[in-house]
């Protein structure tokens, strides 16, 4: 064993966040390290590579004003952890869990390793409770149960945050059926917002009077805390839900910024890039975060995930969306088109899924009727779109009457179904209106 | 033997320690990692680590097993859950609870249980090196326990009930013969020879078993975006295949699935045999946050597996969801050993790898005169939905039967998304034949048929794109709703319902229906 702490001078190279410390005896792989600048200001870093003495260290925060000469190294021979109580419920913190609402840092009762462990899969609880989050194109489409990771997959200048603002303070369990989700929490992680942004969701949280953890990072915030605030975010989400059995909802945003964070810092590493420049272990990292979602059989609580990632150039095949989709259940997209003509939410339900939906409904859990309404309602839309691009080309005049009649049922889908405002829908409601929908089309018996 | 840790790197540590050997299994740090040596230099080692590697510090202490990374093999594997490195996942959770804890679950034992085991030799008769002492039977299924690197004179040998963790038989020398044996899972298993016959597997899924049959022996890759029904697709296949055991490898998949699938096949039973699920299945699991190096092995693990009940003289069928995340791995291993990068920045010997993970498949005559048949399916998920990259090229070049899923179809809720036009089956022809005689003469000629209905519709569709559907002849619109339907009430089918499973005569009696009406309308105009 070596001294706990040890500090060094022997700074080799300083690079964007990489610093090279040389001479270095037994260092830790993840350690947490104190940078002290010549000034005496102090920031955190981790160690990321070990070669014989040699050391590479990322910094957390500003590394502006690091000098060769003078800046102090403190190894502390500990991985980074989390500090848990009870007493984080309704604060507000930076990205490096530094207390933001002018309150001081509370006393934890224990500290956890941030990176979390792989949930054992035969630990695992099947997800089959539905939320229901008042919106037709989710609960009714694409339902939501509890332990699912769903991600919102949206497009510059689209209202992603208000679909995320309306799951967050309409979101019930149906189980319950009085009030909200029974002794609910969210977790709400702010990466890279822009300050408007911010005050957006700061509004919503207070609007929901319910309890919230916040971890901020904003656009002028240093990047590396990117990597770290939805760790600390997910290590608390965990706490409160598998030892004081809430249901949380965690609520990430911009995935975006996660993965641009995670290149930048890779490139700084000279590490070989993948597409587009994002790291060939983008997959692997973005795992380790969203399989923290979950249950756990004989323990109450649960884990929801709701990452809202913004599709570069609306490219659902960019590998931001790509390696999102291939990792959580399902994802809720929004579409610049169905925007453009006011739909509120503007969801594409074509591309939108549900892997868990299966479980969530039917008989005993939402209606007997659910599936066989969400069925349909998908087969005739499908129709009625790809007829639209038929009627681009010989007119509507051209078309047949049957045709035309599927036209006009993915307009009335639209309009009825899919937009709805500012109104919350309960499933009961969704489902009436799908099946009136339906029948009046003549699409279903009444 | 001991050495340190000197550096660390993502998933690898470098070590000093003289005398170790290639793919030699190490022990890694206080904690005891499991690792494996995976390149020697004159004056370090690097060793590939199979958990993670966070917390671990230079200069903790590094040691030598003298053994390669093996597979237990014997009864008892069925029904069992693993991760990648063949640990038992419910004993796993009973130990330590809910999440997996680094370290401690290195050579955690399977529970002990209580086989039937019925000898052939005596005490007092000479064994040489593998031959068969006795059968131990794990419900219907009969493995020969072999004296495995021991000869000499039986002393004692067991008869009937006996604990699976103690030895069958010792010989007069003080060495043991037990049910069990270890295997270096990155070795083919040896058997007499490979058979080139094809009979068909029928996988219950219309449009495979249809248009794009699978043969025992064969190999068949399955390529979808995200969202096409790949995990769907597979599940269903592992559930209703008609072979005699399924070997299932998450790899780098999602935990939640796992959850579902494990709760399903718990409840569910063969259509064959009427047996549960379970009770045929092996289920290797390294879900997409467990440490990327199992995941490398688990398909190692799994075939290794599979190739053990084929040598017992039956058929297997191996399922990896998905063989993306395996070269993932690889490809995340190969750039911490600081490999030249080939393609995408895959390493260079990924088509060479998969194209002796492919020939692992085959139906082989076995050392003992028995047949028995690995056949290998998997899901790969290509990034962005490309199917020029890579992965899918590696593969496309060595499997015999390839099926689409598309995006597009999938977007329609058309499931299984399977591409009637892009997909191939090289097996077509042999299974037919087999078909024609057990199910229906006419089998290959319906199927003859379906496809030139199908093919007609592309081409109509055209047509109608540019005159509407008003514009076509009736004889055209006929065609194209009978296309409709095959496509409705036959190609697709619905995993959550009965119709989820069709033997090949309800498949024959469905398209056989279809075709009938249209000949029948037809023949009016």
């Amino acid at each position: 064993m070596r001294l706990s702490r040890h500090s060094y001078s022997t700074l080799r190279s300083i690079q964007g966040p990489l610093v090279f410390v040389e001479q270095v005896l037994e260092a830790r792989m993840g350690e947490v390290v104190t940078i002290v600048f010549p000034d005496g200001r102090e920031t955190e870093g981790e160690v990321l590579r070990i070669e014989r003495d040699t050391v590479l260290i990322q910094v957390v925060g500003e590394s502006r004003g690091l000098d060769m000469d003078r800046t102090r190294i403190v190894f502390t021979d500990a991985v980074k952890r989390a500090p848990l109580s009870l007493a984080a419920l309704n604060r507000v913190f930076s990205g490096s869990f530094r207390p933001l609402d002018g309150l001081p840092m509370f006393v934890p009762d224990r500290w956890v390793p941030v990176a979390g462990l792989p949930m054992n899969p035969v630990a695992r609880a099947r997800p089959q409770e539905m939320i229901e989050t008042g919106f037709s194109t989710v609960d009714g489409l694409n339902t939501l149960v509890k332990g699912q990771k769903l991600p919102i997959f949206s497009c510059a200048g689209l209202p992603s945050r208000e679909v995320a603002a309306g799951i967050l303070e309409h979101a019930r369990s149906t189980a319950a059926t009085s009030g909200a989700m029974a002794a609910s929490v969210v977790v709400f992680v702010a990466l890279g917002l822009a300050h408007h942004e911010y005050a957006f969701y700061r509004q919503t949280l207070e609007r929901m009077q319910g309890e919230f953890v916040a971890f901020i990072n904003l656009a002028q915030d240093p990047v590396v805390e990117r990597l770290l605030a939805p760790r600390f975010g997910l290590t608390v989400a965990e706490y409160l839900a598998f030892e004081h059995g809430r249901d949380v909802l965690v609520v990430i945003t911009d995935m975006t910024n996660y993965c641009d964070a995670l290149r930048e810092v890779s490139t700084a590493r000279e590490e070989l890039p993948g597409r587009r420049g994002y790291p060939g272990y983008l997959y692997s990292d973005l795992a380790s975060l969203y399989e923290r979602a979950g249950r756990i059989k004989e323990r109450h609580g649960s884990v929801t995930l709701l990452p809202v990632v913004t599709m570069p150039e609306d490219d659902i095949t960019h590998p931001i969306p790509d390696l999102t989709g291939y990792i959580t259940e399902g994802q809720i997209v929004l579409s610049r088109e169905m925007h453009q003509r006011g739909i509120f939410p503007p969801v594409d339900v074509l591309p939108s899924l549900s892997r868990l939906m299966q479980q969530g409904i039917g008989k005993g859990r939402t209606r007997e009727d659910h599936r066989a309404l969400a069925n349909a309602l998908y087969m005739h839309y499908a129709s009625g779109r790809d007829l639209r691009r038929l009627e681009a080309i010989v007119g509507r005049e051209g078309m047949g009457e049957g045709d035309r009649h599927m036209l006009d049922f993915a307009d009335a889908f639209e309009r009825e179904i899919v937009h709805q405002g500012t109104e919350r829908r309960s499933i009961d409601r969704t489902l009436d209106l799908s099946r009136a929908l339906l029948v009046r089309f003549g699409l279903l018996a009444p | 033997m001991n050495g340190r840790i000197i550096g660390i790197s993502g998933p690898t540590v470098s070590v000093e320690l003289a005398g170790l050997r290639l793919y030699e299994r190490v022990n890694v740090g206080r904690a005891g990692l499991m690792g494996e040596v995976v390149r020697l230099e004159k004056e370090r080692a690097i060793v590939q680590v199979y958990e993670s590697t966070r917390g671990l510090c230079v200069g903790e202490p590094v040691a030598g097993t003298g053994a390669q990374l093996t597979v237990r093999l014997g009864p008892g594997l069925l029904n069992q859950m693993f991760d990648g490195l063949q640990r038992p996942l419910a004993a796993l959770r009973e130990a330590q609870g809910p999440f997996i804890l680094p370290g401690s679950g290195a050579g955690q034992a399977l529970p002990s249980s209580v086989l039937h085991f019925e000898p052939n030799r005596r005490p007092g008769d000479t064994v040489a090196d593998g031959d068969v002492v006795g059968y131990a039977q794990e419900g219907p299924f009969r493995h020969a326990v072999r004296a495995a690197g021991a000869a000499g004179r039986l002393l004692s040998i067991a008869s009937g009930e006996c604990a699976s963790d103690v030895p069958v038989a010792t010989l007069e020398d003080g060495r043991s013969i037990t049910a069990w044996h270890e295997w270096p899972v990155r070795v083919p298993r040896p058997y007499r020879r490979k058979l080139s016959r094809f009979e068909p597997l029928v996988t219950g899924q219309r449009c495979i078993d249809f248009l794009f049959p699978l043969a025992r022996g064969g190999s068949a890759i399955f390529p979808g975006g995200f969202g096409t029904g790949k995990t769907l697709l597979e599940q269903s296949i592992a559930k209703f295949a008609d072979v005699d055991v399924v070997i299932y490898v998450g790899c780098g998949e999602r935990g939640n699935e796992m959850a579902e699938m494990l709760d399903e096949f718990s409840v569910l039973s063969d259509p064959w045999s009427k047996r549960p699920l379970m009770s045929r299945t092996v289920v290797v699991v390294n879900t997409s946050n467990m440490p990327v190096a199992a995941r490398e092995a688990s398909i190692y693990t799994a075939v290794t597996l599979a190739e053990y009940y084929r040598d017992q003289g039956y058929h297997v069928l191996l399922l990896a969801d998905s063989l993306s995340r395996w070269a993932e791995a690889l490809r995340e291993i190969s750039s911490a050993l600081e490999e030249m990068p080939g393609e995408e920045g895959y390493p260079t010997y990924l088509a060479s790898r998969m194209a002796e993970f492919f020939a692992r498949a085959g139906v082989v005559e076995t050392l003992d005169g028995k047949t028995g048949s690995l056949t290998v399916l998997l899901s790969i998920s290509p990034p962005g939905g490309d199917f020029t990259e890579p992965v899918t090229q590696a593969c496309m070049r060595n499997t015999g039967a390839f099926f689409m899923l598309d995006t597009a179809l999938a977007h329609r809720r058309h499931f299984p998304a399977i591409h009637w036009f892009q997909s191939f089956s090289l097996y077509e022809a042999d299974v037919a034949a087999h078909l024609d005689r057990q199910v229906a003469p006419d089998w290959s000629a319906l199927r003859l048929e379906t496809r030139a209905v199908l093919q007609r519709e592309e081409s109509l569709r055209e047509v109608a794109e540019i005159v509407g559907t008003e514009g076509l002849q009736d004889a055209d619109r006929l065609l194209m709703r009978t296309a409709e339907r095959i496509r409705r009430e036959f190609l697709a089918q619905n995993a959550y319902t009965e119709d989820a499973f069709s033997t090949p005569e309800q498949t024959h009696a469905r398209i056989r229906s279809i075709l009938e009406a249209y000949r029948e309308a037809a023949g009016r105009h």
